[in-house]
């Protein structure tokens, strides 16, 4: 083997980490790290992203695994939401009786 | 702190009991330290870092407990009444080999090979560490498991919150001895050379002595026997998932939970205890 | 201190652009750099950048784990079982800054194992302060207190990073980093205050060796730092090098009297005029033997870091060997159900 594929053959694939901090709250993207399977990878993730007590949960995922969308199309993606305001509560005046729904 | 050279400890039953796994932690932590920056990959020198963490914080709490019903040899005061002034710091840098209750396998070289030991093959790697934090994290996960229910509550506070900590530590360092036992055939050669290096010395974790029956009379604590049933289960069902082999039983024992140590002891504890001894009253 | 990567490599050409298409997006990009929009990393971004930031952000992260010797060289002989834990627990804080920052270079395209293997070769470079031993204990004191110190008045301007990824991730060192340097200060403020007259000495003597290094730390002066200003105009580099070694020079005039320290500059002196302290001449040619090989310690830190990549070969070896090895069997057993 190479001496570049012989390195290809033990580089640990990556992992995105993401935290849940507390209870009630929505899981976080905080970082990545390297690990060579995924229950290493939520194992190396609890050492290194929850050492200040920031979480409750963690998902792994392989970084190879994540679709994302295409930056490119961003403007067709958003924008159409930026002119829908009536999604925003803060849209509608209501009678102050009712101000706190 | 007075500006004393050494603390020479009189070592009652309930002290060495506590001392057993207070050094044990300590000097196992010592070690694991010794891997800071050098291991063999970045995010695992975080997980070997957060390991000997959580033994120093056992320890140091082992050890604060223990300077409460600790005693100096000689002094002048009534029968059981703990020696005022005694610290954590005092017990860790200030004792003397011989007062020191460790398991052997914790003080064993760990990273480097053992220049100082005349003894054959006394060399440590990564093998030997994730091998020796899981049989160690087994021992006291079984040690905490009933230390819960220790007569003394801070020693059972203490063991409350070890035992999550065990856990942890026995399933990282389990999967680990896992991976490598099945893993490449080189890393299965060194991980059974490391379980042959290891094996002789945990005859010792389940020696039975008058400071175990002290303790199992009073309440304080298990028996080292009465943890081996729960240690060997696991140590069999980890080292069959990592096709390893146990060796064979000997009758060599090691004797560090006596005082008696091998060769390496000294030498870990000239560099631990060198800044106090060079600083006499130093504060820091 | 971590723009040293820009400062001393020589003067960048860029290379020319070949259409009009390309300098109207490279266009767009500078505007949004200048609107002080964040660039990710799936954005469109000129070559220059790209591997401007790849080569800043890893050598970056090169001097997190480098950082860790010096100061692993004491943990097994901290005198206190505190000061070992504080200790343990900053080193390790340096690994996963150093795996957070190695994260934020991946997104750029590269790959760490890449990485690793500029560092192991010594075309890539850490931090020059790194290269001096740890003499004593108290010099563990001392790199809190001034190496750290330094660190953070760099880190704070790049948490605005145009480099998104990278701004977030000094956003997170920026967090654990200030215990760094309090812890560093609080112990030498013990000795110092507490201590004995042999642990008084042992501080100023650390102070002696470690004070010039550190203002070295901040790099070059600006006149000598062809690619400052590329930096500042992308939104990598925020202050100017002298500017940044004066605020630090500011600062720790101010914390050395409550420490009882010396500085060993006697060109040190407050100027009226200038608001800002006067200071002697820095030895650059010193600067320039460490940054090319030839400090103290330059050929073990890279020893070290090879050693134990290479000593750690047949264990990433096994644990992918082992990976593949449960994925054949839960393969074939989905088969065989």
């Amino acid at each position: 083997m190479s001496g570049a594929d012989a390195a290809q053959a033990t580089e640990w694939p990556l992992f995105e980490v993401f935290v849940r901090p507390k209870a009630g709250l929505e899981h976080k993207h905080c970082g990545s790290l390297h690990a060579a399977d995924a229950a290493m990878a939520v194992q190396l993730a609890r050492e290194v992203y929850t050492r200040r007590q920031e979480g409750v949960s963690l998902w792994v995922v392989k970084s190879s695994d994540v679709t994302a969308s295409d930056p490119g199309d961003r403007d067709m993606y958003f924008d159409p939401m930026a002119d829908k305001v009536y999604r925003h509560p803060s849209f509608y005046v209501l009678p102050q009786a009712v101000d706190h729904l | 702190m007075n500006a004393v050279a050494s603390v020479d400890l009189q070592l009652t039953p309930t002290l060495s009991y506590l001392l057993r796994p207070a050094d044990t932690a300590l000097i196992h932590a010592q070690r694991l330290t010794e891997w800071c920056g050098h291991g063999p990959v970045l995010e695992e020198d975080i997980a070997l870092s957060n390991m000997a963490l959580d033994l120093l914080g056992q320890a140091r709490a082992l050890l604060a407990h223990a300077a409460t019903v600790a005693t100096v040899a000689g002094q002048a005061g009534q029968a059981g009444q703990a020696c005022a002034g005694l610290d954590e710091d005092q017990l860790a840098f200030l004792r003397d080999e011989g007062q020191f209750l460790n398991f052997t396998l914790a003080e064993l070289p760990l990273r480097k090979p053992g220049a100082h030991s005349s003894a054959p093959a006394s060399g440590g790697d990564f093998a030997d560490t994730v091998l020796r934090n899981f049989l160690l994290a087994t021992w006291f996960k079984a040690l905490w498991t009933r230390a819960v229910q220790s007569t003394d509550s801070e020693l059972a506070g203490i063991a409350a919150k070890a035992l999550k900590e065990a856990r942890y530590h026995q399933q990282h360092a389990g999967d680990w001895v896992v991976r490598l036992g099945d893993g490449t055939a080189e890393s299965a050669r060194r991980m059974q050379a490391a379980l042959q290096r290891a094996w002789p010395y945990t005859t010792e974790l389940f020696a039975h002595d008058a400071v175990d029956e002290a303790a199992v009379a009073s309440g304080l604590g298990p028996a080292r026997r009465d943890l081996q049933a729960d240690w060997q289960r696991d140590v069999d069902n980890t080292l069959a998932a990592a096709q390893l082999q146990a060796p064979a039983a000997t009758p060599f024992i090691s004797t560090g939970s006596t005082g008696l140590h091998s060769e390496h002891l000294g030498h870990v504890l000239a560099e631990m205890q060198f800044l106090q001894r060079r600083f006499p009253g130093g504060r820091w | 201190m971590y723009t040293q990567a820009m400062d001393t490599a020589p003067r960048e050409e860029r290379a020319a652009l070949r259409s009009a298409d390309e300098a109207a997006i490279e266009a767009r990009f500078e505007a949004r750099i200048d609107a002080g929009e964040f660039i990710e990393a799936k954005d469109w971004m000129p070559a220059h950048y790209r591997k401007t930031l790849v080569r800043q952000i890893s050598q970056h992260a090169h001097s997190e784990i480098v950082g860790m010797l010096p100061e692993g060289n004491w943990v097994t002989r901290a005198p206190t079982l505190k000061r070992k834990t504080i200790l343990l627990a900053k080193i390790q804080d340096e690994a996963g800054h150093g795996l957070y920052l190695y994260a934020a270079a991946e997104t750029l395209g590269t790959s760490r194992d890449q990485m690793l293997q500029a560092l192991h070769s010594g075309q890539a470079k850490y931090s020059s302060i790194f290269n001096y031993p740890t003499l004593s204990w108290a010099d563990i004191g001392v790199v809190g207190w001034l190496v750290d110190g330094a660190a953070i008045m760099n880190q704070v301007p790049l948490t605005r990073c145009s480099y998104a990824p990278y701004a977030r991730a000094m956003v997170r060192i920026c967090r654990e980093e200030s215990f760094h340097q309090r812890q560093g200060f609080d112990s030498l403020l013990v000795m110092m205050k507490e201590g004995t007259a042999a642990q008084r000495a042992m501080v100023q003597d650390a102070v002696n060796r470690w004070w010039w290094p550190s203002l070295m730390m901040f790099g070059p002066p600006d006149a000598d730092s062809p690619n400052s200003a590329q930096g500042m105009r992308w939104g990598i580099k925020r202050v100017s090098n002298d500017t940044l070694r004066q605020r630090f020079v500011d600062a720790c005039v101010q914390q050395v009297a409550v420490l009882g320290v010396n500085l060993p500059d006697p060109d040190l002196k407050w100027n009226d005029e200038r608001q800002a302290h006067d200071f002697g001449a820095i030895d650059w040619s010193e600067f320039w033997r460490v940054v090319n090989g030839h400090g103290p310690c330059n050929a073990e830190r890279l020893a070290a870091r090879v050693n134990a990549w290479e000593a750690g070969a047949w264990v990433r070896e096994a644990a992918m060997a082992h990976a593949a090895k449960q994925a054949a069997r839960a393969a074939a057993q989905e088969q065989a159900a």
